[in-house]
């Protein structure tokens, strides 16, 4: 309920600002003034309150209780991922979500141990957002929101409005109980990213670019699941593709196409590497994969 | 999300060897697996010895990052409007941005495992992309790229790609604003500013 408030105020809040975009900032992000404000706001928040909650809870914990809860959350997290890859025509990858689920939350006693990683069924990321993605939808302007951060018109919307119906926690009948596990997925979430916040202080320039620039690069690279094409170089810089083929069919080819053969001094070590990879590929293969 | 940027360090869990013909793939898996040792036996590293952590970084990652090439990407079309004097300014701080940043954050290193995927190239190719994936007890694998070209010294980085975010490209954006705010001279205060901040925190941290 709380969320789908948000995200009418959100959106009536974008619809406010549509008429003033302003002139010469980046194209991917009309809504700067705002976005700035939002982010502004959300770090003094963080100061305050949910940076010192996440600390106090990092120094109380004790690190295989928090492993704990982030893989209980994680796996409660895998049935809807795996309804996205399905969503995305990718089967075999989802079914694999719902046979880690299946193995996390009995062997793995109820997702406190992620037992399916080391059985080799690999965590995936994905979420609505993707999906629409996957199926056309382009990102949209960039938006951050409020306390949950960078965001894009399509992945706040999925998130705000769709995600959260696929989040098992939301369906707890006792809301308390249900608040408390919210509460605790969040907090836990942020003191993963506490040494992470740190690098991003130090790193940026001017924290808002970097955190928005990583942001929608990292979507766009999740919606083609790592492969995403070349974009065009606005600067067009000293090399080109070296395919020569356009972006679009580029990213088409690369699941199926067989590697060109590499190089006489492969070293010994990649021999466990090419079988895996020679899996992965099959497992491409055998799923539809064109964007 | 801000868990791809604390995998940025992970992208520079990389060092050197003598020979310089080595395959592309290979010296990225040999300087990792050199760093990683290194890391994991020196109690003043685990300790938080920033010094230590930064001449390790010197030493044996530096070697094998083309900063020039690096910084005239994130410059983009700007890098022509800098003169000879300027691009020399900006080469440097770039550097120590980037090694400030970052050797921090290999203190960070926990019990991440590396593994390289093929490389796809023909054999006379000077530009390939090296794919490698870090993995994390309990969370998603990340895969890190690093673009990579032949030079008369060996194959150098010139760009790293964590998690679909490269580097460059993210530096481009902050360097596109900096320099419309204030032009190229702008950038380079701001570059010489961030970098003095860092060096009296890394000092009031020992």
């Amino acid at each position: 309920m709380l969320q789908r408030v948000m995200g009418l105020v959100l959106l009536g809040a974008l619809g406010a600002l549509g008429g003033c975009a302003t002139a010469g900032g980046n194209p991917d992000d009309p809504f700067e003034g705002y976005n700035r404000a939002m982010f502004k706001f959300n770090d003094s928040v963080d100061k305050a309150v949910i940076k010192p909650v996440a600390t106090g809870y990092k120094k109380v914990m004790p690190e295989v209780a928090r492993t704990g809860v982030t893989n209980f959350f994680s796996n409660l997290g895998d049935v809807w991922i795996g309804v996205n890859n399905v969503l995305q025509g990718k089967v075999g990858p989802g079914v694999s979500d719902f046979g880690r689920f299946a193995i996390n939350t009995t062997v793995g006693i109820f997702g406190l141990f992620d037992v399916a990683s080391n059985a080799g069924l690999e965590k995936h990321n994905e979420d609505f957002g993707q999906t629409l993605g996957r199926w056309g939808v382009g990102p949209g302007a960039y938006v951050v929101l409020p306390i949950l951060g960078p965001s894009d018109l399509r992945d706040g919307f999925s998130t705000l409005v769709v995600d959260w119906h696929g989040d098992p926690l939301w369906y707890v009948a006792n809301i308390p109980t249900r608040n408390e596990l919210v509460a605790t997925h969040f907090v836990d979430q942020r003191a993963n990213l506490l040494d992470a916040s740190q690098l991003l202080d130090q790193a940026a320039l001017d924290p808002y670019v970097y955190m928005r620039s990583a942001y929608l690069q990292r979507r766009r690279s999740l919606v083609y699941d790592g492969h995403p094409p070349r974009e065009p170089d606005p600067d067009a810089s000293s090399k080109s593709d070296p395919s020569g083929a356009s972006p679009a069919r580029a990213a088409a080819e690369l699941p199926a196409a067989p590697p060109r053969s590499y190089d006489p001094v492969v070293p010994r070590n990649y021999d466990a590497v090419l079988d895996v990879s020679g899996e992965i590929s099959a497992g491409l293969k055998s799923t539809s994969l064109q964007p | 999300m801000i868990k791809l940027l604390y995998a940025l360090c992970f992208s520079l869990l990389a060092t050197a060897v003598g020979a310089q013909d080595v395959a592309p793939g290979a010296l990225i898996k040999s300087m990792s697996d050199e760093v990683i040792g290194i890391i994991k036996q020196d109690k003043d590293i685990k300790a938080g010895n920033r010094t230590k952590i930064d001449d390790l970084v010197e030493a044996k990652v530096l070697p094998h990052f083309n900063f020039d090439r690096m910084t005239a990407l994130a410059m983009g079309r700007n890098w022509r409007k800098a003169n000879a004097e300027q691009q020399k300014q900006l080469i440097t701080e770039f550097r120590t941005l980037l090694v400030r940043t970052y050797s921090g954050a290999l203190a960070a290193y926990k019990n991440e495992v590396i593994e390289f995927k093929p490389l796809h190239a023909a054999a006379g190719d000077t530009d390939v992309t090296v794919r490698t994936q870090v993995k994390r007890p309990g969370s998603e694998p990340i895969d890190i790229d690093y673009s990579m070209e032949k030079m008369p010294g060996g194959w150098k980085v010139y760009d790293v790609v964590v998690a679909g975010v490269s580097l460059v490209t993210n530096y481009r954006d902050s360097f596109n604003a900096e320099i419309r705010d204030g032009g190229v001279d702008g950038l380079i205060k701001s570059l010489d500013s961030k970098n003095r901040s860092l060096e009296s925190q890394g000092t009031k941290s020992k």
